[in-house]
């Protein structure tokens, strides 16, 4: 096929053999025949469909959309169609009602006045037979020539009583014209082609007249044809031999008539239709235009012009709904407002509180600090009362910036101010700042990813607040091990991962770390003394900024801190730049719990991960693009692709997922995910029998 | 070097165990403090002491700090540090608007607001005599003056330094952090709001066109640099 129009029956059917490959149940018939053109590029003829299709749509477009979005236009449309329909049936209605009363009368007419032409024709014949009886001599040819003079007279007398109301037709009976009965017609009636042949052969069948519709034609080229009522029987001439004898009537009267009516009904028929749809319009625009104009305003209140009311008339529906909608935005606004007036009341109590309480405690630190540096002169009770109340104070004073800042984050007060920064002078400040106690618990904090700028539109305070918080307790839990920090940027997002090789988490403390005044274990000894808060906060900063802050750990192989920020400040987040599980995490080894190799799934696990470790990940069902892509596309860095960032806490103890991660997982990913699952929980020595938690509990916050 | 840290400062505060507890550390690191706790007496007060320093609560009876704060600015460049409790974004910005040199918030340490305090005396230890270019503007370091065309712009010690810091290496583009650093004299990040108000009040003063600048320029996503000479 050449692709030239002829093509386009064939790629009709090749889009139609595409379409089991396509979705069933999804788009209209229209949409699956442009998806099998669009899924079948390679299908001959496919790109002429479619551009047949849109050539032909593209004018559809705006009709359809109007028709799509104006009840006025549909209502109107629906109410000239039906009322056409009503208006057509009824037409035909009376059409035939009228046609029939006037034919009936017409027809009892005809037929009285035909029998009596016929009793006379019989009668004339009679009369005529008696008179050649009478003669007896006349021959043959004499009796031949007086039928025919006979025949002429009959049709002019009978004819001459109608006045023109009727003509005569006499043809001879069986096509036999001998013996001068030639057809006759008065009236300059074509006497041959004006009677119906089927009619004539009903009277030679019978003695009984009949009748029949038919029309009328003159011999006189320049006179219409007519309808009319034939009435027909076959009549012997003096002779005895017979013939038809016809009587037309015109339904010039009749056809006149009912032309009228027909006239008058489809003009009446046309004005009803045109004022039921001008009605129909009015109608709908009474109601269409308050609900349009309650559109409007809901819009605009929307937008937050709260003080948009529709204008209310008289008393019915209309102005109830209006009344309504109004009392509704009434009591919208009030609320709205009592709730800014309760935001800014609590804003301005958190402001005031904090200026009340920070004045005292500025006095009551300085006196502190006063006696702390004159400690060495005290006794030795008074000196190390004087050395808690400043460690104390320090507490103190954390803690109370910290209900501070979370109050204005539960107020919604808290601003973002966001420029370019680049992420890695910010991890810089952070680590160092973090070396004091880096040394003192013997950690060395490495940075990864540093070697390209890792820029993004953020709030430099907070995200170095954020930071400070995650280095500080990965040192703090790291027991002496390296703590990891890892940048990266990809797509629209840029990510800073921070691992510990410590105590790690427990399955489902991933998410319990975010909250506020949780604690790991409250039995540990506390060396910085934390306020609680610090997570918290950090959540609320990557919020603030739309961006993710997630947990992983593993009790006992450390844990992993993320968070991702979108490159821009109003570009929503899709995926991190480094996965949450960590590729060194003890399942991406394939080790079990106790750190001994796993046994059936080890040979799957460890090609994959050291091919495209990304696709360990999709086992549980998180990550899914990232393993699908990778799957597609092998990239270099493993760790440029982003994650999906699915809110996930595994559970493959118990084999149960959470709900929401069964949307997230695809087919695609559906069959390592349960094999992984399978594998997992029966190689894992513990098992599902004791439910202990057996591996990594992640959590999602943020969003 | 100690004999400069000798410097009178006026305290603006209300709360009288604070302002006493000031006067205790102020004086135990050489200063000689007085006070005053009702922000309508403040400027009276600041004409009859003339201190090196002012210390100013931001909420102050009768007048507030910020108004007292434009009042003293009006019509002296002393170092303003204001006091607050209140470290968000809109009372910081107005108050630095309004003309203080530097805040510091509720609750501080004495050490630190000594540092801060001696931070913004320090200047008067200086200087070489040094003449510096940036644009059309001409810097006497040691004058303590800025002419252009010989016409003289009064700026605060604050903003002098400011332009000082960029005149000095024009080929060099300032970090916040940086600036801060020299500036200010923080040695930990501090607060970049503090650059960004000051170096829209120094363009106002030095630049043509404030809305364009020519003497303080904008990098992008860095910082600042002194505009070509």
């Amino acid at each position: 096929m050449s692709g030239d129009s002829a093509a386009s029956a064939p790629g009709r059917t090749g889009a139609r053999a595409g379409r089991p490959v396509g979705r069933k149940s999804a788009g209209s018939r229209w949409g699956r025949f442009l998806e099998g053109g669009l899924l079948h590029g390679g299908v001959q003829g496919s790109p002429v469909l479619r551009l047949l299709l849109r050539w032909v749509r593209r004018p559809l477009l705006p009709v359809m959309r109007l028709w799509r979005r104006n009840i006025q236009l549909k209502v109107v449309a629906t109410t000239l169609l039906m009322s056409l329909g009503v208006v057509l049936l009824l037409g035909f209605v009376v059409i035939g009602q009228v046609r029939n009363g006037l034919l009936d009368a017409k027809v009892k007419a005809s037929q009285s006045q035909a029998t009596g032409g016929f009793a006379v024709a019989k009668q004339k014949a009679d009369e005529a037979a008696t008179g050649t009886t009478d003669d007896g001599t006349q021959g043959d040819g004499h009796s031949s020539q007086n039928v025919i003079s006979w025949m002429s007279e009959l049709v002019l007398s009978l004819s001459s009583g109608g006045q023109g109301a009727f003509d005569v037709v006499t043809l001879p009976a069986d096509g036999n014209s001998g013996g001068g009965r030639g057809p006759r017609a008065s009236g300059g009636v074509d006497p041959t082609v004006s009677v119906p042949d089927d009619l004539r052969a009903r009277i030679n069948g019978s003695v009984t007249a009949a009748q029949s519709y038919t029309r009328i034609i003159y011999k006189d080229t320049d006179k219409q044809p007519q309808p009319a009522l034939v009435i027909g029987k076959r009549v012997n001439d003096p002779n005895g031999d017979p013939y038809e004898l016809y009587y037309l009537f015109p339904l010039t009267q009749e056809e006149k008539s009912l032309s009228l009516v027909k006239g008058t009904l489809a003009t009446a028929g046309l004005f009803v239709v045109v004022l039921l749809g001008a009605i129909a319009w009015l109608v709908v625009r009474q109601v269409v235009t308050p609900v349009r104009m309650a559109a409007g305003i809901a819009e605009r209140l929307s937008a937050g012009r709260l003080q948009e009311r529709m204008k209310v008339t008289g008393e019915d529906d209309i102005a109830r709904l209006g009344e309504a909608f109004n009392k509704m935005a009434q009591n919208l606004q009030l609320k709205i407002n009592q709730l800014e007036d309760l935001s800014r009341m609590q804003r301005r109590f958190v402001s005031d509180v904090s200026h009340e309480l920070r004045t005292p405690l500025t006095t009551v630190r300085m006196a502190a600090d006063v006696i702390h540096e004159a400690r060495e002169d005290f006794d030795p009770v008074t000196a190390r009362s004087a050395e808690l109340l400043a460690d104390q104070l320090d507490r103190f004073e954390s803690l109370l910036a910290d209900l501070l800042e979370i109050s204005r984050f539960d107020a919604g007060a808290a601003a973002l101010e966001a420029e370019p920064i680049d992420l890695r002078e910010v991890v810089r400040r952070v680590v160092s700042g973090a070396e004091p106690l880096a040394e003192r618990k013997g950690t060395r904090i490495r940075v990864v990813g540093d070697q390209q700028p890792v820029v993004a539109e953020a709030d430099a305070r907070r995200v170095e607040r954020v930071l400070r918080n995650l280095v500080v307790n990965a040192v703090e839990h790291g027991e002496g091990r390296d703590v990891v920090v890892k940048l990266a940027a990809a797509g629209g997002a840029v990510a800073v991962a921070v691992r510990d090789y410590g105590v790690g988490l427990k399955p489902g403390e991933a998410t319990r770390v975010f909250s506020r005044f949780w604690r790991a274990d409250p039995a540990r000894a506390r060396t910085t003394g934390g306020t609680g808060l610090g997570l918290s906060i950090a959540l609320e900063d990557a919020r603030l900024h739309g961006g993710w802050l997630q947990a992983w750990g593993e009790p006992g192989g450390g844990s992993q801190f993320r968070l991702t920020l979108p490159r821009t400040a109003d570009e929503p987040l899709r995926g991190s730049p480094i996965p949450l599980e960590p590729k060194d995490s003890r399942r991406n080894r394939g080790l079990d719990d106790a750190g001994l190799p796993r046994g059936g799934d080890k040979l799957a696990t460890v090609p994959m991960q050291a091919g495209d470790r990304t696709a360990i990940p999709g086992r549980d069902g998180r990550d899914p693009i990232a393993a699908r892509s990778a799957a597609v596309t092998p990239t270099a860095d493993p760790t440029a692709l982003p994650g999906s960032g699915a809110r996930v806490v595994p559970r493959p103890a118990s084999g149960a997922r959470r709900p929401d991660t069964t949307s997230m997982s695809r087919p695609a990913a559906a069959p390592m995910d349960s094999a992984g699952n399978d594998t997992a929980s029966s190689t894992d020595p513990e098992g599902a029998g004791a439910g202990e938690p057996k591996q990594q509990g992640e959590a999602f916050r943020g969003r | 070097m100690m004999s400069f840290m000798k410097g009178r400062v006026l305290v603006v505060d209300d709360d009288t165990a604070l302002a006493e507890m000031l006067g205790i550390v102020l004086r135990g690191e050489g200063f000689e403090p007085s006070f005053v706790a009702d922000g309508d007496k403040a400027l009276a007060a600041f004409r009859e002491t003339k201190p090196d320093l002012v210390l100013l609560d931001l909420m102050l009876p009768g007048r507030d700090g910020i108004e007292v704060c434009r009042l003293i600015r009006a019509e002296s460049g002393v170092p303003i540090v204001m006091l607050t409790a209140k470290s968000d974004t809109v009372d910081v910005v107005v108050g630095l608007e309004s003309g203080a040199d530097d805040y510091i918030v509720k609750p501080f340490k004495p050490k630190e607001l000594v540092a801060r305090i001696r931070a913004r005396l320090r200047r008067s230890e200086e200087p070489a005599p040094e003449q510096l270019a940036i644009g059309d503007l001409v810097i006497d370091v040691a004058g303590h003056s800025v002419k252009r065309d010989g016409q003289s712009i009064a700026l605060t010690p604050l903003e002098f330094d400011l332009l000082v810091a960029l005149a000095r290496k024009p080929w060099q583009v300032f970090t916040r952090e940086v600036l801060l650093e020299q500036v200010w004299g923080y040695r930990h990040a501090a607060d970049t709001r503090l650059v960004n108000v000051h170096v829209q009040r120094l363009r106002s003063k030095v630049e043509k066109d404030p809305e364009k600048p020519e003497i303080v320029v904008t990098v992008r996503g860095v910082g600042y640099k002194a505009g070509p000479s």
